[in-house]
């Protein structure tokens, strides 16, 4: 049977004496996933990773990274986590290269073997060119990067990144994806948290949401999109319609003077839709999804979870 | 416990917070060495030339050892607390706490580094003095075993400090209205025998006076209080420090939530 990566039964954290951030949260993540953590702001994820982390202290449950519990061997479950938190934690005054090179000192690994580490990384992260330059001087694209860079300086076999692409521009974001994918088919666990739901659906196979300190849902990518029952689309017409039927149950509605929306049921086809845009004599010049479909998955089980 | 990969973090700790103080040399390097020039040309020189002896010694010489122990003192402290509360501050203290690495070498880290920077400013201070006056050493060995000691203890309170500290303000109370005040009162400018009985016995209260009459010892060979009694308070206080500062890293109090 295959090990997991990370083992997490009925924790609970409470701050203070009465503020329950987690209410009893059991997920288990496989060796080699890619697994995205969503949730609304608040809802847990940051004090889940805190704990997992060893940056919170948990209130009761039990977690354990690779088989070993943070209770009993927290050295050996820390070797094998890297850590990219949503804010920037380094020091603001040091290079990229010390920060790096410091990072890998703190696991164990031999100054001359962290400098050679830190090369490798910060060029297959694209920041060699700035490896001397205090770390409050680059772009928050950069910043980023080097978090990423510092987190893997000890080869860890799990890599958790809590908000990684916050800010940062839709280039940088995609070498990013491509990286954490590259990251992912050489065996490293990764488990993601995002506000970005077209990042978490382009790149995780499994999902977990939490909300109000509960896991409200945990399946894989695929079966939760094949849980949409309509998806809506903005299709960009030569002309709007003066009638809006339902045809074979796609219902249609006007949106501005040039585009409409169309409302498709899971079970029904488009081509009955396009005939009878042919027959009124309206082109349709493009077409595209409203919304991503994981995000209107998203709101309608946290908006349940609320009522 | 002193595996090799705990070590290596506590090289790295060291490396870093070295790193730390030469990259800010003008504020951490060069004030002591400005600021004891000053109270050599003026206590030493300018006032000290109408003191005459105290002790058998101009009153130059015997400020020296005093006027090093303020900066070894100084420094010790405020590296520790400083460097301390900025990790806290802007959470790059979370790198160590996700590592394993032990807190004994957390704060052995911390602690060496704030020795490093009392010791190098004690030398530079030391070497300024020799531009003013002629440095006789009795005893080497207290020398040096009463300013690491020293140097260790105010570390260790530095980081004691900057653990409890929220907000900057309360890294500077210490220095400011407690260090300061008992540096200036613990015998750096005059003997305790000049002061009424009373006095005499209220200073013997101030913890500071000890490092400054056993450091005094190592350099003259003569001191207002006894030498035994002065190590014996100063490995207490390091003792009580450490556990504390130990106690708190460990039960993550200031740092984990």
């Amino acid at each position: 049977m295959q090990q997991k990566a990370i083992q997490i039964s009925n924790l609970k954290k409470t701050y203070g004496s009465s503020v329950e951030a987690l209410k009893g949260i059991s997920l288990s993540v496989e060796e080699g996933d890619f697994v995205a953590l969503l949730g609304p702001n608040g809802a847990g994820k940051s004090t889940t990773i805190g704990i997992i982390c060893s940056l919170v202290n948990k209130s009761s449950g039990e977690v354990k990274i690779m088989g070993h519990s943070i209770d009993k061997e927290l050295d050996a479950a820390k070797r094998c986590i890297g850590l990219v938190p949503q804010e920037f934690n380094f020091s603001q005054f040091e290079t990229c290269k010390q920060i790096v090179v410091t990072q890998a000192g703190y696991y164990g690994v031999p100054r001359h073997i962290a400098n050679q580490r830190a090369e490798e990384m910060l060029k297959k992260l694209s920041l060699w060119e700035k490896r001397d330059t205090p770390s409050r001087e680059l772009s928050g694209g950069m910043k980023r990067r080097l978090m990423i860079a510092r987190a893997l300086m000890h080869s860890p076999q799990i890599l958790i990144l809590d908000e990684p692409t916050a800010g940062v521009d839709i280039e940088i974001r995609r070498s990013m994806w491509e990286f954490l994918t590259e990251l992912n088919e050489s065996g490293t666990t990764i488990v993601l948290t995002t506000h970005y739901l077209e990042e978490a659906e382009q790149l995780c196979r499994n999902i977990a949401i939490i909300d109000q300190g509960k896991i409200i849902e945990n399946t894989s990518m695929k079966d939760l999109i094949s849980r949409l029952d309509i998806e809506t689309f903005v299709l960009d017409v030569s002309s709007v319609p003066t009638e809006f039927p339902c045809i074979d149950k796609v219902c249609f509605r006007k949106r501005d003077e040039s585009s409409i929306e169309i409302d498709v049921p899971k079970e029904a086809g488009l081509n009955q839709v396009f005939a009878w845009l042919t027959e009124q004599g309206i082109e349709v010049l493009s077409m595209r999804n409203k919304s991503n479909r994981l995000e209107e998955l998203f709101v309608q089980l946290t908006e349940n979870g609320q009522s | 416990m002193f595996d090799r990969q705990s070590l290596t973090a506590l090289q790295s700790i060291f490396i870093k917070e070295v790193t730390r103080y030469f990259r800010i040399w003008v504020q951490t390097l060069l004030p002591p060495a400005i600021t004891m020039s000053l109270y050599f040309v003026i206590f030493g020189q300018l006032i000290g030339s109408r003191v005459g002896q105290m002790d058998g010694v101009s009153y130059m010489e015997y400020i020296t050892p005093g006027i090093i122990m303020m900066s070894v003192i100084t420094n010790s402290y405020s590296n520790v607390v400083s460097s301390f509360f900025s990790a806290k501050f802007q959470r790059s203290i979370e790198e160590m706490l996700v590592a394993p690495v032990p807190t004994l070498y957390i704060l052995l880290g911390y602690v060496l580094g704030g020795v490093s920077r009392g010791l190098l400013t004690g030398i530079i201070v030391t070497i300024v003095a020799s531009q003013f006056v002629d440095i006789q050493v009795y005893s080497w060995g207290i020398l040096f075993f009463v300013v690491f000691l020293t140097s260790m203890m105010f570390a260790t309170g530095g980081l004691v400090n900057a653990i409890f500290a929220k907000k900057f303000d309360d890294i500077s109370i210490v220095p400011t209205f407690i260090l300061t005040p008992l540096t200036y009162l613990g015998g750096v400018f005059y003997s305790i025998q000049l002061l009424p009985e009373f006095w005499q016995n209220v200073s013997m209260a101030n913890p500071i006076l000890y490092m400054v009459n056993a450091f005094r010892f190592g350099f003259l060979g003569f001191s207002d209080i006894n030498i035994t009694t002065a190590l014996i308070l100063i490995s207490a206080f390091i003792v009580s420090l450490f556990s504390l500062a130990y106690y708190l890293l460990n039960k993550g109090i200031g740092i984990r939530s």
